[in-house]
């Protein structure tokens, strides 16, 4: 399937992200290219996962969560409270670490956010339901079984449903939080190989630990570590530049495989 | 949050007001009308004139008696059997499967099934007549469940690791349980205890056919006797003019249930989680 | 051998223990079968018959014995208290989980725990008090199937809305978040993912509070009217089963006596396959 227009740029500018008085993420800022994949790769705790939430704003339904600085989709900035928050999500999808398809059929776990989104048309309907699950890979694995449970399906199927599920919204940036950590090792590649072919057509960003899923997907990635008990980015850059020669030593280190 | 979704917070608020009106309608009805009746002479004095006029001295007394006898045969029991379903029954076998369906049967059952049952049993069978220990007996049937359901909570959070530091220590299963499981669960215990007596106080179908409805002092345990809840009914239906006296009796009852829901909250801080 | 005394001792007691908690254990799955055998044993002589209890009149001084008319009251009554109280418990929990202000929902939360312990007889003296003639005024007499059906939906409601409380935040803390990504409302987020979500768990609280409606006594004989006749309208007195057995117990003897005792053993039957449903249910899902 084709998005609808051209991928934006995201462009995330001194982003601090606290809960209640505890400082999650300071000053983080990065540039991801419209169409690119950021690899966003650092050890548990370090904010990669508050980073996210910033960008479709579900931070917003954490109590006590403060969100400063700026995260511009083509130049607009989400963090506004004018912004439409339901209208950037459906802009934004989000595929999360375990698959969790709804505990609906299939085919209602692709139709019920359309159905929201004001799709009346029977046709349309199952024409963009098709369409994302073809792009997903899942259609011939699901066509004669659309109206049976979701979770029927094995762990990679059921991932692959929560990308369908997003990309039948037709968003343009797609945030991933590790998507692939919790499928086995062939489920796993099966994600992967979707990811890929996902370039070029959406802006993504992607939470990973595998450092080696990071080199083999990533145009961009950015390192983030623990500072003072905060997150923060130690370092960003072209893939291929960063796990040459990193400038921060530390971010350097870890590319390396040596943890500390 | 946008303004649609605003509206339908002030909506489903505003129902949630009215589904209150209810209860704060009785507690002004009880409180109003029972109020002006309310004094020490009331809690101590004998009924009078069928209890239009008088106190209500001896059924308060009947209805402890009821309460003390209900649960000292219900504490044991359920407390053993709590026992044994959390300690000493595998809990994928078929022993423990039976007895929870059994439990369930018996939370199941409408009072009044249990008061034909205490009548026939207690009654007629064991030849008890219409007594304080019929009713405290069929009574103590009825909380079974829900204070074996109380226990089994309270003793099934406790942390299995303590079993298995005793069991290295080659305590036995006699020492744990004094020693380590019951300290664990005494609030779980104390909770699931006050919130079953509540439920025995609240208890009016299962006393008519097993304590009977006398209103003299009780003077034994063979005699019978009026509940509160007994008393409150009696006036409310059969006494003409009865009503002022029963919302006094009724509120009454209320705080003695309130004192108990707040005596069950403070114990273990987890109001009705295990009610049936 | 010092040490075989203590050790055999203390398995002694151990085996005592077991011994007293197996004891203890199994009284309560023998009430259950002294329950179910007195009330058989009560009734047979009328279980024999079945054609004579399908009878719309009761009139036990000429031996008519029939428990339709009542039997469909009990029904009617608990199922109107589902119809009422289901919804409105429903989305009161809704608001209280996802609109209301955490302080709010702290104090309704604390009302309906209070509401949970009155007890039923006072809910009947407020019944008769208060509702019957606000009915009464509108569309006499009041006392009628919808006062019945109005307090059972009450003193079902605290106990099914701490039941809906548990599985709505279960199945919000499983698909809230992934269905907000997808950029809905949350109330259609609710509407169209954690309520079919949450039914699971729903259907069998509903089943156990259909099953305490139906066995409710004292709040029901209070309010209902007690004529014994098929309502014509929500507005008509009926009497239930329940009620029956309270009003008849304390003069009935011989054929009514077995009559009333086969309307309990009813009852009971119709709670256990209730519960039994709502058992069999939960575990499968």
């Amino acid at each position: 399937m084709t998005a609808a227009t051209q991928p934006p740029s995201l462009s995330i500018q001194n982003l601090s992200v606290h809960y209640g008085e505890q400082g999650a993420l300071l000053g983080a800022s990065l540039d991801v290219a419209p169409g690119e994949l950021m690899a966003v790769v650092g050890p548990s705790g370090c904010g990669k996962s508050s980073m996210l939430s910033a960008v479709n704003r579900m931070s917003d339904l954490i109590p006590g969560a403060r969100v400063s600085g700026r995260v511009l989709i083509d130049n607009q900035d989400v963090l506004n409270g004018a912004v439409d928050v339901q209208a950037l999500r459906r802009q934004v999808g989000m595929v999360f670490q375990q698959p969790n398809p709804f505990p609906l059929s299939i085919a209602e776990n692709i139709l019920f956010a359309l159905r929201e989104h004001g799709v009346r048309d029977k046709r349309e309907l199952h024409g963009r339901m098709e369409q994302a699950l073809q792009a997903t890979g899942l259609w011939n694995e699901v066509r004669d079984r659309l109206h049976k449970p979701a979770l029927g399906l094995s762990g990679g199927q059921q991932q692959r449903l929560c990308f369908a599920r997003a990309l039948a919204l037709e968003p343009r940036v797609l945030l991933l939080d590790e998507p692939c950590s919790a499928l086995d090792p062939i489920a796993s590649a099966t994600v992967e190989g979707l990811i890929d072919s996902l370039k070029g057509r959406y802006t993504l960003l992607m939470v990973t630990h595998n450092l080696a899923q990071a080199r083999r997907l990533a145009d961009h990635v950015a390192v983030c570590w623990v500072r003072d008990g905060c997150g923060c980015v130690l370092d960003s850059g072209p893939a291929c530049e960063l796990f040459e020669s990193a400038r921060d030593p530390q971010a350097q280190r870890y590319l390396n495989g040596m943890l500390c | 949050m946008n303004r649609r979704e605003a509206w339908r917070a002030r909506a489903l608020g505003l129902l949630a007001l009215v589904l209150m009106l209810a209860p704060l309608s009785l507690l002004w009805t009880v409180f109003g009308d029972g109020i002006g009746v309310l004094d020490w002479q009331f809690l101590l004095a004998e009924p009078e004139q069928a209890g239009r006029s008088g106190g209500i001295g001896p059924i308060i007394v009947s209805t402890a008696l009821v309460l003390l006898i209900c649960m000292s045969l219900a504490v044991p029991l359920g407390l053993g059997t709590a026992l044994f379903l959390v300690e000493q029954v595998r809990p994928e076998g078929r022993l423990n499967l039976t007895l929870q369906w059994a439990l369930d049967g018996l939370g199941a059952v409408p009072s009044v099934v249990f008061g034909l049952f205490g009548y026939r049993l207690f009654v007629v069978e064991l030849g008890w007549g219409y007594s304080l220990l019929a009713g405290g007996c069929t009574l103590a049937c009825m909380v079974l469940p829900l204070f074996i359901r109380g226990c089994e909570q309270a003793l099934r959070d406790c942390p299995q690791s303590y079993r298995q530091a005793a069991a290295s220590l080659a305590i036995s299963r006699v020492g744990y349980l004094r020693r380590i499981l019951l300290p664990f669960a005494a609030p779980g215990i104390a909770a699931a205890l006050v919130l079953s007596a509540g439920r025995a106080l609240a208890e009016t179908a299962v006393l008519l056919f097993t304590a009977g409805y006398v209103m003299r002092w009780p003077e034994s345990l063979f005699d019978s006797g009026r509940t509160l809840a007994v008393h409150i009914y009696d006036l409310a239906m059969n006494v003409s003019g009865g009503s002022p006296a029963s919302a006094a009796t009724a509120l009454v009852l209320l705080g003695f249930a309130l004192v108990i829901q707040l005596l069950a909250w403070q114990i273990g801080k987890r109001p009705l989680s295990f009610a049936r | 051998m010092s040490i075989s005394t203590p050790l055999s001792l203390r398995s002694n007691l151990d085996w005592l223990l077991r011994a007293a908690s197996l004891g203890c254990a199994l009284t309560a799955a023998v009430v259950l079968l002294l329950i179910l055998l007195f009330l058989t044993q009560a009734s047979w002589p009328l279980l024999q018959q079945p054609a004579s209890l399908l009878g719309a009149s009761w009139q036990p001084a000429n031996g008519l014995f029939g428990l339709q008319a009542m039997l469909g009251a009990s029904l009617l009554s608990s199922l109107l208290a589902l119809l009422l109280a289901v919804p409105a418990g429903l989305l009161v929990s809704i608001w209280l989980i996802f609109y209301a202000p955490a302080a709010v929902a702290r104090v309704y939360g604390a009302m309906l725990g209070l509401m949970a312990s009155i007890p039923s007889v006072v809910y009947g003296l407020w019944g008769l008090v208060v509702l019957v003639p606000l009915l009464g005024a509108w569309l006499p007499p009041g006392a009628s199937l919808l006062a019945a059906g109005i307090v059972l939906a009450l003193m079902i409601l605290p106990l099914l809305m701490v039941q809906a409380d548990v599985a709505l935040r279960e199945s919000a803390r499983r698909h809230l978040p992934a269905a907000l990504c997808l950029g809905v409302s949350p109330w259609s987020a609710i509407r169209r993912v954690l309520l079919p979500a949450a039914w699971p768990r729903l259907w069998p609280a509903i089943l156990l509070q259909l099953g305490r409606a139906l066995g409710e006594t004292m709040a029901v004989l209070m309010v209902a009217g007690n004529v014994v006749q098929w309502p014509g309208s929500p507005f008509a007195p009926v009497r239930t089963l329940t009620a029956n057995i309270a009003l008849e117990m304390s003069y009935a003897t011989g054929p009514h006596l077995q009559a009333l005792y086969l309307s309990g053993w009813l009852l009971l039957v119709l709670a256990l396959l209730l519960m039994a449903l709502a058992r069999l249910y939960g575990s499968r899902t």
